[in-house]
């Protein structure tokens, strides 16, 4: 079987799917079968979180996908993450209609606000769904593809690749925060109803979005196993180990690295999508290089290279981030700070690393 | 005013070493005085007559007295009509005497009356002043002086201008005056229109500028309108050749701001080959040096940039010598690494200042000698400070280069970052110029910090906005070339000023952002690549 082919030396991605695949039927029976006073029952807002920790795990396996299986230390993959986050923000956007403060069924809030009297063209066709959906793949994948496309040919490499996607992200944070460009600025998008006709507030689409999110991550992990045990990644890894052995061999190294790179900012897209519906709000922060290095370090404290180890870590990290900047914000970036030191100097291959020395010590 | 304190004011004045030759022959210091008192008068009749027969004084306060007036700062003592100026420092108010230049504190506010006057009096205290300054012994009050006239176009001022330019005897005032008057004749379609306009063809003064416009506007002759046109045109495009220095003059200062930020990178990026993400923060810590600095010697304010310049070099230095000792040197051969390690030193550098400064940003305060402006002529003028950083860059950058390419210490650094092995073989404590050789580029970062205090707010994140850009100035200039960081921070910074007026200030840095991601897949090694075995 497919399946079986893609997870056979995989211990540490099937136990990882079968967890997603039991917590993905517990948690929305718990929310919405077990009544509510219950030790069982899970609050929304709980499946929200948890659905907004899995989209930022399908970003992980994004960036690990890049960084740990081809070598490429990408600091700009918060900028496909928002993008995608931005394309699915539009349709939500005119999903509002004549529900907007100033009720126009055309433009939204921000365009009547700041007295634009039509839509710009890179507005139209986002009330469809499908039409979204497509950008939200389409956009993050030609921005990595004509980047990749030209840094790769040149042969940028290592770091400086690494402040090439550094100064990407940043230049659109600052495109994004203007008023001009209309993607409503410094407030990015917010106050959205409804997703496909369902409200975003009820219950039961939370939960959809929860398990839509679990599918995704689940399809996400899948895929990029199937990449690793294909041909394509065996390669991809060779890029990774000796870049220029793998050239005088006769391999078209950048146009590996190009297919793996836009695939890999596909799914950070997807992440976006996902991600906006469920914390109802994105804007230009979400650029910040701040953010897209913190991305790595989630892979780093999880461990490159495995997947899994990925998702370990964008769980670990943003769960102590919620609970550090909740019970002592002062001290969360002490901790972040703390984290990048100590990851990189003792855990070079991450918690998953952890579990892979016992592993070895079985056998 | 009893008779006793009138007396003893009198007194007063006459043993008082005033210059004589300051009090006309018609008059005597105590018409002064008691013009003066007239202003106390609870009658407005009174006080105007006063102010008028005032502004016939020529006594040497008089200026200090209108322009009390004109600022509302003009006060009598209730108790005494003691006349004074009012004024505030360090939140105290202070009352300095009129007639003794007595400094008094000011105990109840609501012992003094201010002298009110009308809008009117206004206008005529304003030409009376003028005309004072106008007639000052030094030359520079009397510059300043007719080019306030004449940037007001005050036509009534015209025969003030006209009785000065026979008695001046200073050249420059006399040029000024010159294009003042013939200015205001052409504002008022006196005189020889032809001879006028070649009179003030040399000035770029905006309201030469504004009268010429006007006489090209209402001339009926083909004659003077030709010559009218013709001479603005000819202004106008000198105008905008200043405007063009001026905007290079911008692009410069940000420029050499770059590279300031960017030169200590040079060293530990572009020599040593460590991506060191805290860099912004060191820069951070030497501005927060100059704002301990000034905390802790408030007394010399003057001195603090001074003061802060090596201070900041050894906080910065040792804070950089700390990190490559503790983190870095575990990491070298894993740059990826070593950048993920410093941006989280980085994170908590600016918590710790967030932690002990608050998150706000702190105003640091400019030497008085750094502020101000160097007012080459009316359409240029550069501001001090920023004409200091550039300097302050350059000497920076000439140390730097003078310490890499000349001492011991330059040649062993040089040396490591060449080949490793060979040098270790040679002798050289790798290990030890690799920490001096971190250290000094994060004490550059710390000097920095010290200029940019100067420029913008000291704060938590002033080290984030720089980080990038510097980043970007080294790998454009080429690693490991410091004359190319130099010729990228300043070629960046004024195609920066030069998209800004019609690309706005964003999107200039946008497209600046863009062309630099642009350039490097097209040279990846930046604007001056290594060559030979070094470029390995």
């Amino acid at each position: 079987m497919f399946l079986k082919k893609i997870l056979k030396d995989d211990r540490g991605g099937q136990v990882f799917l079968t967890i997603l695949l039991v917590v993905s039927i517990l948690v929305p029976l718990s929310n919405l079968l077990v009544p509510e006073g219950s030790t069982f029952h899970l609050s929304t807002y709980t499946v929200t979180l948890l659905g907004k920790y899995l989209t930022y795990a399908l970003l992980a396996i994004a960036v690990d996908l890049v960084w740990g299986i081809l070598g490429i230390l990408s600091l700009g993959h918060g900028a496909f993450f928002a993008l995608g986050g931005y394309a699915m923000g539009m349709y939500l956007m005119r999903q509002i209609g004549d529900r907007g403060v100033y009720g126009n069924p055309e433009l939204p809030d921000f365009m009547v606000f700041l007295n634009w009297s039509e839509l710009p063209w890179f507005w139209q066709g986002f009330d469809q769904f499908w039409f979204a959906a497509v950008m939200v793949v389409l956009i993050p994948g030609l921005l990595a593809f004509v980047f990749g496309w030209l840094a790769f040919r040149s042969r940028v490499t290592g770091v400086y690749l690494s402040i090439m996607t550094q100064a990407l992200t940043y230049a659109l944070m600052l495109a994004f925060f203007r008023n001009e460009l209309g993607f409503g600025g410094n407030n990015g998008l917010t106050d959205f109803k409804d997703i496909l006709g369902f409200s975003l507030q009820s219950d039961a689409t939370r939960v959809g979005l929860f398990i839509a999110s679990a599918v995704a991550l689940a399809f996400g992990y899948l895929s990029c196993r199937a990449i690793v045990q294909s041909k394509l990644g065996r390669v991809a890894i060779a890029v990774r180990d000796s870049e220029d052995r793998l050239r005088f061999i006769g391999y078209r190294v950048e146009n590996v690295k190009l297919w793996i790179f836009t695939f890999s900012a596909i799914l950070a897209g997807i992440a976006g999508a996902l991600y906006v519906p469920q914390v109802a709000i994105i804007n230009p922060g979400e650029f910040s290089p701040l953010l897209s290095i913190e991305m790595v370090i989630w892979v780093a404290i999880g461990g490159r290279s495995t997947l899994y180890g990925a998702v370990i870590g964008a769980i670990l990290v943003n769960f102590s981030k919620t609970y550090f900047t909740g019970a002592f914000p002062e001290i969360w970036l002490y901790a972040l700070g703390g984290l990048f030191i100590f990851a990189t100097m003792f855990l070079p291959r991450g918690v998953a690393g952890l579990f892979k020395k016992n592993e070895a010590a079985q056998a | 005013m009893t008779y006793i304190t009138r007396l003893f004011v009198v007194m007063l004045m006459v043993i008082l070493p005033f210059n004589s030759s300051s009090f006309a022959n018609d008059e005597t210091p105590s018409d002064f005085v008691a013009t003066l008192s007239g202003l106390t008068s609870s009658n407005f009749k009174t006080r105007t007559q006063a102010i008028d027969k005032l502004a016939q004084s020529k006594d040497k306060r008089l200026a200090m007295v209108i322009n009390a007036l004109l600022n509302s700062q003009l006060h009598y003592r209730k108790s005494d009509k003691l006349i004074a100026v009012l004024s505030e420092k360090n939140s105290k108010e202070y009352a300095v005497a009129v007639l003794t230049g007595e400094k008094l504190e000011v105990i109840k506010s609501s012992e003094w009356k201010k002298v009110i006057i009308s809008n009117s009096l206004r206008t005529t205290l304003r030409d009376s002043l003028a005309m004072i300054e106008l007639n000052d012994e030094d030359a520079d009050v009397r510059k300043t002086a007719v080019a306030q006239v004449l940037s007001q176009i005050d036509v009534g001022q015209l025969a003030f201008l006209q009785k000065r330019f026979e008695l001046e005897q200073d050249d420059e005032v006399k040029a000024q005056l010159n294009i003042a008057i013939s200015t205001l004749l052409l504002k008022k379609n006196e005189g020889d229109t032809l001879s006028l306009i070649a009179k003030v063809k040399d000035s770029v003064n905006p309201s030469v500028r504004q009268v010429l416009a006007e006489v090209i506007e209402n001339a009926k002759d083909p004659e003077i309108k030709q010559l009218a046109t013709k001479t603005l045109a000819k202004i106008d495009q000198r105008v905008s050749r200043y405007a063009k220095i001026e905007t290079l003059f911008f692009g410069l200062s940000l420029g050499s701001v770059l590279v300031l930020a960017a030169i200590g990178l040079a060293i530990t990026f572009g020599v040593m080959g460590v991506i060191n993400m805290a860099h912004g923060e060191l820069i951070m810590l030497g501005a927060y040096t100059t704002y301990v600095v000034q905390l802790w010697l408030p007394n010399l304010i003057e001195y603090s940039v001074l003061i802060a310049i090596p201070l900041a070099f050894i906080v910065s230095g040792s804070v950089g010598i700390l990190i490559e000792r503790g983190i870095i040197r575990f990491l070298y051969g894993r740059p990826l690494e070593t950048l993920l390690a410093t941006f989280g030193v980085s994170l908590v550098l600016q918590q710790l200042v967030r932690t002990i400064f608050s998150p706000l940003n702190r105003a640091v305060e400019t030497p008085s000698w750094m502020s101000g402006v160097w007012q080459i002529n009316d359409a240029l003028a550069l501001t001090l400070n920023r004409l200091y950083i550039i300097a302050f860059a350059l000497i920076v950058f000439s140390i730097l280069l003078f310490i890499l390419k000349k001492t011991t210490l330059g040649l062993k650094v040089r040396a490591v970052s060449q080949n490793r092995a060979m040098a270790r073989s040679m002798g050289v404590k790798a290990n030890w110029v690799d920490a001096m050789t971190f250290g000094l580029g994060s004490g550059i970062a710390g000097v920095a910090g010290v200029a940019l205090s100067q420029l913008t707010n000291v704060g938590p994140n002033l080290g984030q906005a720089y980080i990038i850009d510097s980043f970007m100035v080294v790998v454009f200039g080429g690693v490991g070339n410091l004359w190319g960081t130099l010729v990228a921070g300043l070629s960046l910074g004024i195609t920066n000023k030069l998209l800004e007026p019609w690309a706005g200030a964003v999107l200039a840095k946008i497209l600046v952002l863009i062309f630099i991601i642009l350039f490097i897949q097209k040279r990846p090694n930046g604007l001056f690549p290594q060559k030979g075995r070094a470029a390995t």
